[in-house]
């Protein structure tokens, strides 16, 4: 870890200008991530601008019935906020299937949205990968992949972005609201990572010097029926193989409304449009489940180690899909 | 506006266990290294020095965090929690005499983590959060009851290679029992 | 008058542990945590390449680097000894003869030591050192075939073979004929390694984590050419070992640094350090053929064994070696190979041989009672040897069935239907398995110096290790009963190379030894006060040496025996396998402390969920370094993994043991991971041949069964 300078601040305004779009400097959130990166050497930041102390730690109601989520909110307290448990009880399930309870506590929702792919090749300097080094080379393609992308990557890069949170955020249409030195902006989580691509490098498409401020989550009543399930190796405190966002409205047993999300599967949370408009106005039961779960999944291309994927993200929409429809008769 | 020249040293007081220390860390320094080589506090133990073991578990401001992945320099102004600092007056903290008592470890290096972590455990139940294995986290629900497998869950991020899981979930059981019938007492 | 106290018997009486305040508060010590004035910090420097050599090291611009005082690797370090035989009868492993030449036989070799004033500084400055390669290929695929495999002798010879193998086969009504591999595992004790070394008025004073001081201060005076008296190392409390806490790379940096600096240096691992230095448990390719006649009696039994080693010392994982204690067969034949790859150097990991031969040998017995018709306790009440199968020895006890009568009627064992598939609650298919566990129990020479001090207490000093067992507690309630004394009256020290020789904490041998040696002192200091005698300030101090008593100890075979039980939950939907209970009952010798004991168990049976569900480092071919070396990685049972795991004992007192003591600290394990894979096959119908028994892999099973 080389040496640098360190900042707080106090506002929004000020965190600007003291990170100043430099390249070289960072803000620093609850360092869950940032940290990590800095002593394996994947960052080497030569400034570091401490936020954690904005004034963006409020969850609100929007004036439609929405929820406004600040940036610098841990990833605990948005867990257990009533309006997200009553309103939106996946991405309350999400945010506590990821980590552990000490790192949930320092996370900010902010910082959780720009954590870095565990891929073991990104985390480990001596090995070649594009995203940390870019025309160095994937070597995951051929080698460990495992628990990579079967959607949406690309031969240059094949790592799975490791959020929970963000795959239930995905699922309710979240927005992602930034400021920069020029004015604020919003970007739909849907358009917040770039694809993949050959520039694995640069992962999101905020403005260089970005901050962001907060996410909102607009009105869902769907949501207030949702589901987040992970599968990972350990049944705790590991990042998952496998999750799913699922919220699912049914009248009269056709589905009215249904959100999908998948985790771990791409470089970006990945929202199962395919099979959500296969679904919608589709009778709720396990076939019309199966089928969009295929159409979504037919456009997985699958590395030779990591096929299973396929397998279980099909198994996983039609399994919690099933249980919030039992729910919605009972 | 220009930033100040910059540093990469800085002159911080740490509030640790009640008392005030000021001392001079390098930027780099993290709380844990900052307790264990600046301070003397070494019952904040390193398992991996990567938030993937919990074994450097403190409270900051109450809530239980990993050192490891906190810079010394930014923990300025909170209020640290350190294994060392559940004692008072001698009288051992209930969790930590649940461990002795149940024999919640073994080599006893993930022990302080595992104790602080415990700790925390305890309010953020009784604060009604819900955990991952909660079956219903809508608010009206209320808390889970404090079973085995809440216990297991929310003390996951707390690794422990002896394998003295079973006994160390006993001890918590133990001191949140306590803790509640203190409760109910009062 | 007085009375005459009533005799107490402390061993096998629950104690808490005598150390379980100072781990509770935080005030126990550990070896990187003794400060030293002028300390400096270490850092090594391990090679990214995995064959080659170095061309060069730019040492300058770091030297020059804020802090840094010091740049040591094979231009410039001093010369070690390593021609010499060590105190466990075997020759170094070079990895720990740092910096001695420009080879490079693995990836994560160390090839420099970075020494600066603050660890942020020599971490820094470690990451900034050049180094410059002539690379070459490597080899580094263990799942290929290898035809330079070789027999490699352990403690018992490589190979053991008796009978007509085919021919038993072929006259066989069942034969099972299967591959089972285990992946490469490693310990991972919660505390890395760590040393600080200094010289002290003429005297090398090294502060370790290690699992016996007299061992490493042995490696340190012969690597070093030092006379043995003036090496001390001290180990107080050691943060877990399993195996992987003898000489390492960490103490020798550590020494060398303090002797060209002449200052304090402490040098700890990072943990992913640890996956290249510490050792690990190698992968190991296993063939098991059994042949059966319709009753169960086994006709032939051959396991083979294939593990892997360095191309810079030899090491063999003999996981063809428990199905020599365990069944016989008119044709029996066993065999241990290794290969060797361009790898670190593989080490003793809890129940070395054990471990992993069990799973493959309790999953083969799994399977011929399936294809008999046969349940897999009576397969195994079917096939009890009354000599070693092997060695043809007597038995010193072998008290396995009464193990599994015990376990069956807690376990339920008698209600279970064996057809497999069967049994659902919600999302998750239920089944249960077993398997048997055993290990060997032994002794080994050791000293100890009991003394009556003045003021009525006593102190025993041994360099006995505990890294966890409870050792130290249990010293104490053997003291206590020898002495006729109150455990409050006891001090037991230990961890310090000063106090002689002894056993290191390993084979599940050190309590035995140690309590031994502290036993013959502590009854003859007792029965000297029982004289009269009175107690000089400086006290009465009685010395032992079982050197003599532990050789004179009859050829048996000599062994802890067990039974595993396990009910597991598997979802086929998503692959995840839940182990729901466990149980395991065994017959290992007078428990000393059952407090700390049932620790031991419990903690080696949460190793074999561990070890059947989640452990498995990987090594990418491409770079031949591992992929994910970190906890994160490489996953260890977390809390959410380990259900309510129960383990009890039968009583089994070794009678050629002062105490009665055989040894508890590894057959937990044993067993442990085939019990669970019998319970998966149990519950889904299919057979898992290769740990861990990973979602995709329950998952995909389940698509082509």
């Amino acid at each position: 870890m080389r040496e640098f300078d360190y900042r707080r601040a106090v506002d929004v305004s000020g965190a600007l200008a003291l990170l100043d779009a430099d390249p070289e400097a960072r803000f620093l959130g609850g360092g869950t991530n940032l940290v990590d990166l800095m002593k394996t050497g994947v960052e080497r930041p030569a400034r570091l601008v401490d936020v954690r102390e904005l004034p963006l730690n409020g969850i609100e109601s929007t004036d439609n019935g929405g929820l406004r989520i600040g940036a610098t909110v841990t990833n605990s307290d948005l867990a257990a906020h009533p309006e997200v448990r009553r309103r939106y009880p996946a991405l309350t399930q999400a945010v506590l299937a990821g980590a552990s309870g000490q790192l949930r506590n320092m996370a900010t929702v902010g910082g959780n949205l720009l954590q870095r792919t565990r891929c073991g090749y990104f985390a480990d300097v001596t090995k070649p990968c594009n995203k940390r080094v870019p025309g160095s080379g994937c070597p995951a393609v051929e080698g460990e992949h495992h628990n990579h992308a079967i959607l949406g990557a690309s031969e240059h890069c094949v790592a799975v972005h490791p959020s929970d949170m963000g795959v239930a955020l995905t699922a309710f249409d979240a927005v992602v609201s930034y400021e920069t030195a020029h004015g604020p902006g919003e970007l739909p989580l849907a358009e917040f990572y770039r694809p993949v691509g050959d520039t694995p490098h640069l992962e999101t498409a905020l403005p260089p010097g970005a901050l962001i401020t907060g996410v909102t989550l607009p009105p869902a009543p769907v949501a207030a029926d949702s589901r987040y399930r992970k599968v990972r190796e350990r049944a705790s405190y590991a990042f998952a193989i496998g999750s799913i966002a699922a919220a699912l409205g049914i009248e009269d047993g056709v589905v009215r409304e249904v959100r999908l999300a998948f985790g771990a599967v791409a470089s970006r949370p990945w929202r199962a449009r395919t099979a959500e408009r296969a679904l919608t106005g589709a009778p709720a039961n396990a076939e019309t489940f199966a089928a969009a779960a295929d159409a979504e999944l037919a456009a997985a291309k699958p590395l030779p180690h990591n096929g299973y994927k396929v397998t279980l993200m099909r198994n996983l929409v039609v399994a919690v899909l099933t249980e919030l429809a039992e729910e919605a008769a009972r | 506006m220009a930033p100040p020249p910059s540093s990469t040293s800085s002159a911080v007081t740490l509030k640790i266990n009640g008392d005030k220390h000021t001392l001079s860390v390098d930027h780099r320094t993290t709380l844990l290294d900052a307790l264990r080589e600046r301070l003397d506090l070494t019952g904040t133990k390193k398992g991996c020095d990567q938030g993937q073991c919990g074994a450097c578990t403190v409270l900051l401001d109450g809530r239980r965090a990993v050192a490891c992945l906190q810079l010394a320099v930014a923990a300025e102004d909170r209020e640290i929690t350190t294994v060392e600092g559940l004692a008072e007056a001698g009288q051992l903290h209930p969790v930590q005499q649940a461990f002795l008592d149940l024999d919640g470890y073994q080599c006893g290096y993930c022990t302080p983590g595992q104790i602080c972590s415990a700790v925390a455990v305890i309010e953020e139940h009784a604060a009604g959060w819900p955990s991952a294995v909660t079956d219903d986290v809508r608010p009206e629900v209320g808390a889970p009851p404090l079973t085995a497998d809440e216990i297991r869950e929310r003390m996951s991020g707390n690794l422990c290679r002896c394998g003295a899981y079973v006994s160390i979930v006993q001890a918590v059981a133990r001191a949140a029992e306590a803790r509640m019938s203190q409760e109910a007492a009062v | 008058m007085t009375t005459a106290p009533t005799r107490k018997h402390f061993v096998g009486t629950a104690h808490t542990r005598v150390e379980g305040r100072d781990k509770v508060t935080g005030a126990a010590r550990y070896a990187s945590e003794i400060p030293f004035d002028r300390l400096a910090h270490g850092w090594l420097v391990l090679s990214t390449i995995a064959r080659g050599r170095i061309t060069s090291v730019e040492d300058t611009p770091v030297l020059a680097m804020p802090g840094v005082v010091a740049v040591l690797h094979h231009g410039n370090a001093p010369r070690v000894d390593t021609d010499y035989t060590g105190l466990l009868g075997t020759a170094p492993d070079p990895t720990a003869a740092l910096f001695q030449h420009d080879r490079v036989p693995h990836a994560g070799w160390p090839v420099a030591l970075v020494v600066a004033d603050t660890s942020e500084q020599a971490r820094e400055a470690a990451e900034a050192l050049v180094v410059h390669y002539e690379q070459e290929p490597h080899d580094v695929d263990f799942t290929a075939e290898h035809p330079d495999a070789y027999p490699l002798d352990s403690h018992l010879p490589a190979v053991a073979e008796k009978g007509d193998l085919e021919a038993e086969l072929a006259a066989s009504a069942a034969v099972v004929d299967a591959e089972y591999t285990t992946p490469e595992e490693h310990h991972n004790p919660m505390e890395p390694h760590a040393a600080a070394a200094r010289w002290d008025g003429g005297r090398l004073d090294v502060v370790d984590s290690n699992q016996g001081t007299l061992w490493v201060a042995s490696e340190l005076a012969n690597l070093f050419s030092l006379d043995p008296a003036s090496v001390r190392v001290r180990s107080e409390h050691v943060g877990g070992g399993f195996g992987s806490k003898g000489l390492r790379a960490h103490q020798v940096a550590a020494v060398m640094a303090a002797t060209v600096l002449q200052r304090p240096v402490r040098v700890v691992m990072t943990r992913r350090q640890m996956f290249s230095l510490a050792g690990y448990r190698s992968p190991t390719r296993q063939h098991l053929r059994l042949g059966a006649d319709a009753d169960g009696r086994l006709r032939a039994l051959e396991h083979r064994c294939l593990s892997l080693t360095s191309t810079v010392h030899e090491f063999v994982e003999p996981g063809a070696d428990p199905a020599r204690t365990m069944y016989d067969a008119d044709a029996h034949h066993t065999a241990n190979h290794v290969v060797r790859l361009d790898v670190p150097t593989p080490t003793w990991m809890r129940a070395p041989g054990e471990a992993p031969g069990s799973f493959a040998l309790e999953s083969a017995l799994d399977e011929l009672a399936e294809k008999l018709g046969i349940d897999p306790i009576e397969l195994r009440v079917r096939n009890e040897p009354a000599l070693g199968p092997v060695s043809g020895l007597p038995f010193s006890g072998r008290n396995l069935l009464a193990c599994f009568r015990e376990g069956a009627r807690r376990f339920g064992w008698a209600d279970r239907d064996p057809r497999p598939g069967l049994r659902r609650d919600g999302r998750w298919l239920l089944g249960t398995g077993t398997a048997a566990a055993s290990f060997p129990a032994g002794a080994a020479p050791s000293t100890a110096a009991v003394t009556a001090e003045a003021d009525g207490t006593f102190t025993v000093r041994i360099n006995a290790a505990d890294i966890g067992t409870g050792a130290r507690t249990a010293l104490t309630l053997v003291a206590a009963d020898a002495l006729e004394a109150a455990p409050e009256r006891v001090r037991v020290r230990i961890g310090d190379s000063d106090f002689g020789p002894a056993f290191i904490a390993g084979g599940s041998m050190g309590t035995r030894s140690w309590s031994w040696a502290v036993t013959v002192a502590a009854e003859e200091l007792r029965e000297r006060l029982a004289l009269g005698a009175a107690v000089p300030p400086e006290g009465i101090t009685v010395r032992s040496d079982t050197t003599e008593a532990v050789g004179a100890l009859a050829r048996k075979e000599r062994h802890s025996f067990g039974a595993q039980f396990a009910e597991v939950a598997v979802d086929v939907d998503t692959g995840e396998v839940r182990v729901r209970r466990m149980l395991g009952i065994f017959a290992a010798g007078r428990i000393v402390n059952p407090l700390t004991a049932r620790g031991q168990f419990v903690g080696g049976m949460t190793w074999g969920i561990s070890m059947a569900l989640h452990e498995e480092a990987v090594r990418d071919a491409g770079t031949g370094g591992h992929y994910g070396a970190d906890l994160a990685g490489y996953h260890v049972a977390a809390h959410a993994d380990v259900p309510l795991v129960e383990a009890d004992w039968i009583d089994d007192p070794d009678p050629d043991d002062p105490v009665g003591i055989k040894g508890i600290g590894e057959i937990g394990i044993v067993g442990a991971a085939a019990a669970i894979a019998n319970a998966v096959r149990h519950a889904t119908g299919v057979r898992h041949r290769h740990l861990p028994i990973r979602p995709d892999r329950v998952l995909m099973a389940g698509r082509h069964a």
